[in-house]
């Protein structure tokens, strides 16, 4: 009899385990992946937006390595393999076109894409585009900036070649500190440069339609030729082939450098790692080809996506656009130094505190340039930086058609990279 | 053996007529081992004829449906390309370099250990730490000791390099890496070795005359050839398979990728199952020749009776 009297409680528990219970739900959890961001900015956004959601949902951040490719790495394989955990992505600019025509992601429904598109500034939501649809939610941005020394340059350069007659003059007086920061070494840094400077020339790595490599002989050329001077030039770190952003990042911070390309970060690790250093930084805009044209820089950051196999994707894209926020982008801004994509957020007091070159920034965000836009993307730029680096060895005129027969090669996904 | 387990009319048959009973031996052996030599087919067998299969076509993880049959034209593309002969020669590199230098400290510690009166045990085990320790960490200690702000190489050395950051002091630290970590494995086999060599030889050659040098190349190191043979073929194998220390201190970067680093970047990084398949084959076919060469051309046997 006592056993009967059990079934009833049972049950119970078994309602439990199966989740037919009547009583409160737990919400669904919603993974978040993102690289491990350091400031806690993103943990902030997740929590927020959890809340905001008056119970619908939780975001769970899923933290990734602080490396773009790594990063990559786990999602692909994960991605590939129909993993229905992921639900919100922090997508790499460069990703945006790989993960959409694999299907990997989720295009944005009408409605919530007009909204996610509002008040973004153009290039950022071209970012994250492809096919005249928005796969991800314009988060925050990034670019490069010429950052110098205003003890030791009376005027910021505007182009290149002003810049490397600056440095070596400069250098004949005052010696090692005269050098002009980039990144050289082999990988995504190098890329970046490099389709910068091309843009900046006029030139661009695939034709429109982004099936066939363009890299039009006379600007391809010349950026290639503004490379070699720079590794060649006494002006040039004799660490170039090796340095990647944090690297120059330091070297300026040491006081060894009086030009630096890089992103916005430096200036608030260097107002905290070297003041005096940082009393003496100035920024311009990234220097130009030629003085004609102005130049166009890389446009990096991190867009949201919702993952294809998400088991909950109407809440991941609610909860994409509330992360995407104004509010959150403001977070991310001041706590996080991450350049946020909503434009009027510029004006904003707070943001142009932690960003006191935001007219600047917004400029040269204005007229960035996109890295490639295929599926591809990874392989054409492996192909890229194996012919560039090292710097020093560039051939100006063999380079523009190994560099046109190695994208080729890549986009046919041929040979080994 | 069948006299103690065999019932007793089988005892009887294979008593009687012994070419039947040892077919049915045989058979009973084949029987016994068949679990085995299925769990070997499925887990090896399997993925590799698998791998075989997929490097036959053009198929990229990122777009399944796009798969074409190319036949052999992912091994025309890797075995013309120069990244793929970059990595054949930096392996060798490696290979080369960790195993001479394994062999030579394995050798004297392997002597050491041989000869050491007391505490022998104590010495064994604590040679074998490094090899006890998880390649990953190893790499990782290594790369630390190396790096120019953290490290301790750097101010011992009176030195300000990056040593990860070209190409031939990063194969310097991979190497001693390598070295570190392996050497232990050597220096434990060549011991085996070591003990196979009878005393009354090397005595009877001391009577002749031989000076210490004269015995060990004379006696010691042929005797021992065979342990020799199986501590070079094993580290040698690994060595050209290297990827775990190579990956943690340099990602291949400097032109010091692998091998399996390139095999990796292609499966891994840029999901090309068809080429990424042609090289694990291609990886597997230099391991199988290495194995041959050795076997053939040196006259190694695994099985007993190597000393002959």
């Amino acid at each position: 009899m006592s056993a009967l009297r059990d079934i009833p409680c049972l049950l119970c528990v078994l309602a439990a385990l199966t989740g037919c219970d009547k009583g409160p739900a737990t919400p669904p959890t919603l993974s978040w992946y993102v690289f491990d961001e350091p400031s806690g900015a993103f943990a902030q956004a997740a929590r927020r937006c959890g809340e905001a959601s008056e119970g619908r949902y939780d975001i769970e951040l899923k933290p990734l390595p602080a490396d773009a490719d790594q990063q990559r790495e786990q999602l692909v394989r994960r991605l590939a393999a129909g993993d229905d955990d992921i639900d919100l992505i922090g997508m790499d600019v460069i990703w945006t076109a790989e993960f959409a025509r694999a299907g990997w992601i989720l295009p944005w429904p009408e409605p919530l894409a007009e909204h996610a598109r509002a008040g973004r500034i153009p290039s950022t939501v071209d970012s994250a585009s492809d096919g005249g649809r928005l796969w991800a939610a314009p988060f925050t941005t990034n670019t490069q900036l010429l950052w110098y020394r205003t003890d030791r340059v009376p005027a910021p350069p505007r182009t290149w070649d002003e810049m490397i007659d600056q440095a070596e003059r400069l250098s004949q007086s005052i010696g090692k500190g005269a050098s002009i920061q980039a990144q050289g070494e082999r990988y995504e840094g190098l890329m970046v440069f490099f389709v910068s400077l091309l843009a900046s020339a006029g030139g661009a790595v695939l034709d429109a339609d982004t099936e066939q490599p363009s890299l039009a002989p006379e600007p391809t050329r010349t950026a290639l030729r503004i490379l070699r001077r720079l590794a060649n030039s006494p002006a040039a770190d004799p660490a170039l082939a090796t340095a990647r952003e944090d690297q120059t990042r330091l070297a300026f911070e040491s006081g060894e450098a009086s030009y630096m390309l890089n992103y916005t970060y430096v200036w608030p690790s260097a107002n905290a790692n070297a003041p005096e250093i940082a009393k003496h930084m100035g920024w311009a805009r990234w220097p130009a080809v030629s003085p004609e044209r102005p130049s166009r820089v890389t446009i990096g950051g991190i867009n949201l996506g919702v993952g294809a196999d998400s088991r909950h994707p109407e809440l991941a894209f609610e909860a994409a656009a509330c992360i995407s926020g104004i509010d959150n982008q403001r977070i991310a801004a001041t706590r996080g130094g991450l350049p946020p994509t909503l434009e009027a957020l510029y004006d904003a007091p707070a943001v142009r505190d932690t960003f006191p070159f935001a007219d600047l920034l917004r400029a040269t965000l204005r007229d960035a340039v996109q890295r490639p836009r295929t599926p591809l993307y990874n392989d054409v730029s492996l192909a890229i930086t194996r012919i560039l680096h090292p710097l020093a060895e560039v051939d100006p005129e063999r380079g523009p058609a190994r560099l046109r027969a190695a994208v080729e090669r890549a986009l046919r996904s041929e040979g080994l990279l | 053996m069948s006299k103690a387990t065999g019932p007793p009319d089988r005892r009887a048959g294979t008593n009687l007529g012994t070419h039947l009973g040892t077919r049915a031996e045989e058979r009973l052996a084949w029987l016994l081992c068949m679990p085995a030599v299925l769990a070997m087919l499925l887990v090896t067998a399997y993925p590799i004829l698998y791998a075989l299969w997929l490097s036959l076509f053009r198929y990229d993880l990122r777009f399944p449906d796009e798969r074409v049959f190319v036949g052999l034209a992912n091994y025309a593309s890797v075995l013309t390309s120069e990244v793929w002969w970059q990595a054949v020669l930096n392996t060798l590199i490696i290979t080369v370099g960790s195993v001479s230098l394994e062999l030579i400290l394995g050798m004297l510690l392997a002597l050491v250990m041989h000869r050491v009166l007391f505490l022998r045990r104590t010495l064994r085990a604590s040679v074998l730490i490094p090899y006890a320790i998880i390649t990953v960490v190893a790499a990782l200690a290594w790369k630390f000791a190396f790096d120019p702000v953290t490290g301790f190489v750097n101010p011992w050395l009176g030195l300000d390099r990056a040593w990860l950051g070209e190409r031939w002091s990063a194969f310097l630290v991979i190497i001693l890496t390598e070295v570190w970590k392996t050497t232990p494995f050597m220096a434990l086999l060549l011991l085996a070795g070591l003990t196979l060599v009878p005393k009354d030889l090397l005595d009877a050659a001391r009577v002749d005359g031989a000076n210490a040098w004269q015995r060990f190349f004379r006696v010691t190191l042929p005797v021992m050839r065979p342990a020799l043979l199986v501590a070079l073929l094993f580290r040698t194998l690994d060595a050209v398979r290297i990827f775990d220390t190579v990956f943690v201190q340099t990602r291949g970067a400097q032109d010091t990728e692998t091998l399996s680093i390139v095999g990796y970047h292609t499966l891994v990084t840029r999901l090309n199952l068809g080429l990424g398949s042609a090289v694990s084959v291609l990886i597997f076919l230099v391991v199988l020749a290495i194995a041959i060469l050795f076997v053939r051309g040196f006259g190694l046997r695994l099985s007993r009776g190597g000393q002959t």
